[in-house]
């Protein structure tokens, strides 16, 4: 029985190892072969760099012949500052839906809810004619405004189901001292929902961190493109040279790696805990 | 709902309740409703509209769209769109759900060690853009690199290889592919997170009767998780009926070869946007998008009363 039993697990850590390499193989592969000599990329590519065939020259030329620094901090830009306001004005909108009883209140809770499952970008047509006309395209804040109104559906979905957990004594014992409503919200309820807000947060950050369909459609200029657009108009010019494409995407994958590994708990346990279900 | 709230809100001066409503909700109705509500309602209405050569607009009514769906010119891209689209999907309804469910079977098997690591690394690539992942699946499927043949050889199985993103047959299909293994991570943890949701007593109860693990997942585990593979079956047709990001970034605006991978998206893109071969048409690209409104509202529908309603009664 015992035997049996380890031979079962064996199978199972079997199948498990088998698809976790899947599944990070291509990526050490791209990352790995951006530190080596041309020559190695073609000649050895399964094999990691040693001293004889490392390299960074792919990651010199990515710096030289981009602007990958200026996309780095617009992305950040947009991602922070959209980040900022889903959060700010989704808690606002969420403890105003489930605090106060009002007429239209769960009609105005399924409206915001239709972007949840309504992508934005079939509407693109008109918003590139709105930020025209408001003298907005080309600019970040152009990005920060549509991807506001993106986020705020889940994060007002996700927050409302945490907000009714707040005990109602908290808030009640607030008002009987004659504390102002928005003073309640912003010092007594939002600190308690700050594992709730970093869930929200990373649902929020990687959508827009990855987005390429935006930046694309609303700027132009290399002063205002986002590492993801950067990175593609990038790697289309540069596809015959090897090094620097694989160290532009290597320079695009890492920071989401190095954030996805500071975060995973936060998020599993917001996926797991059935915040999105 | 505890009687609290209603005699909270019942106190209130109706001027305090409204500037506290203007006060909380403003901000995100206002940006909601310019930002996203506004431009899909306003993209519907230019679909009706056509541009003359001077830039002004006049009404023409469905024109646009008898144009999309009835002028050769139009119509033969937009079936092939559609079609792809469909297989689009197909491929991942028929690889990302079997796939996302047995890694949550097995990642949620009891005493089961390292988990937590699988979990990690099994989600990675849902995480990276689309844009990244299509461009290092494109360099590792290349010819030109060899890796992808290296590792068939590797196991006797080199006559295999082809180009596949480069032939007309194949392209659509490990394009698609490419995504499955991306995105398999979202069934996966949701379809986990249901199994751990299953009351232990349920599972005990089968054990006592003495059915073993496999039968314990087929019969009982598969049909409670059923809401939330239909929920992901959702998310993922939105999704693909959505997409654009892979295709372009592999094969560029024009969906190559000769539109093999051509989708709803990309020939919104082209219609919108124009390329090498046609120039940009915003009336046309709103249609187009107008369009794939209803293709993506007639499935929620479909989804909410077929689908949702008949499994609620598995529901917990």
């Amino acid at each position: 029985m015992a035997a049996e039993q380890r031979a079962k697990s064996l199978g199972v850590h079997l199948v498990l190892i088998a698809y976790s390499l899947l599944a990070v193989g291509p990526i050490l592969l791209v990352v790995m072969n951006s530190f080596k000599v041309r020559s190695a990329i073609f000649g050895s590519p399964l094999a990691p760099p040693d001293a004889a065939t490392f390299s960074l020259i792919g990651y010199e030329k990515v710096f030289r012949s981009s602007h990958i620094l200026t996309y780095y901090s617009n992305s950040l830009i947009v991602t922070l500052v959209s980040m900022a306001l889903v959060l700010l004005f989704g808690a606002m909108a969420a403890w105003a839906l489930t605090e106060y009883r009002f007429r239209g209140s769960t009609a105005l809770a399924l409206f915001l809810s239709i972007g949840i499952m309504v992508p934005i970008r079939l509407g693109s047509v008109a918003i590139l004619n709105m930020m025209r006309s408001a003298g907005l395209n080309d600019t970040l804040t152009a990005l920060i405004l549509v991807y506001v109104a993106q986020g705020l559906p889940m994060s007002i979905f996700i927050l409302s189901e945490f907000i009714e957990q707040v005990p109602r004594d908290l808030r009640d014992a607030a008002r009987c001292d004659g504390v102002p409503e928005a003073r309640i919200f912003f010092e007594v309820v939002a600190p308690l929902l700050r594992p709730a807000i970093a869930t929200v947060a990373v649902f929020t950050i990687v959508p827009i961190w990855n987005d390429l369909w935006f930046p694309l459609i609303l700027t132009s200029s290399d002063s205002t493109h986002t590492v993801t657009l950067g990175v593609q108009q990038f790697l289309g010019q540069y596809i015959t040279d090897w090094n620097s494409v694989l160290a532009a995407l290597s320079m695009a994958i890492l920071p989401v790696v190095v954030i996805y590994v500071i975060l995973s708990r936060q998020l599993i346990a917001g996926l797991t805990s059935g915040a999105v279900k | 709902m505890p009687e609290s709230v209603s005699n909270i809100t019942a106190q209130m001066p109706r001027a305090k309740l409204a500037g506290l409503l203007l006060f909380f909700l403003g901000p995100a109705v206002v940006i909601y409703l310019l930002f996203s509500i506004y431009p899909l309602v306003a993209t519907m209405a230019l679909s009706t509209y056509t541009s003359d050569p001077s830039g002004a607009r006049h009404f023409v009514g469905p024109a646009n769209f008898e144009t999309l769906l009835g002028d050769a010119l139009w119509s033969k891209p937009f079936w092939n769109a559609l079609g792809n689209n469909l297989i689009f999907f197909a491929v991942h309804m028929c690889m990302q759900n079997p796939i996302g469910i047995a890694l949550a079977g097995l990642l949620s098997l009891p005493g089961l060690r390292l988990k937590g690591f699988y979990r990690t690394v099994m989600f990675l690539p849902t995480m990276l853009s689309v844009v990244i992942v299509g461009f290092s699946w494109n360099l590792i499927l290349s010819p030109l690199w060899g890796v992808a043949s290296g590792a068939l050889k590797a196991v006797g199985l080199g006559s295999l290889f082809a180009p596949w993103l480069g032939l007309e047959s194949s392209a659509l299909v490990t394009l698609s592919l490419i995504s499955v293994w991306q995105f398999v991570g979202i069934p996966m943890m949701l379809i986990y997170a249901a199994l751990l949701n299953i009351p232990e007593e349920l599972i005990d109860a089968a054990r006592v009767d003495g059915l073993g693990q496999f039968r314990i997942f087929f019969h009982i585990k598969l049909p409670l998780v059923l809401p939330t593979i239909s929920l992901v079956s959702v998310l993922t047709f939105v999704a693909n009926f959505n997409a654009f990001d892979l295709i372009y970034s592999v094969k560029g605006a024009l969906a190559g070869p000769n539109f093999a991978t051509d989708i709803l998206g990309t020939f919104f893109y082209r219609t919108f946007f124009g390329n090498q071969l046609q120039l940009g048409n915003p009336t046309m690209g709103a249609a187009v998008a107008t369009v794939m409104f209803f293709i993506i509202l007639v499935g929620l529908c479909l989804y909410l009363f077929l689908v949702q309603r008949r499994i609620r009664r598995y529901a917990f």
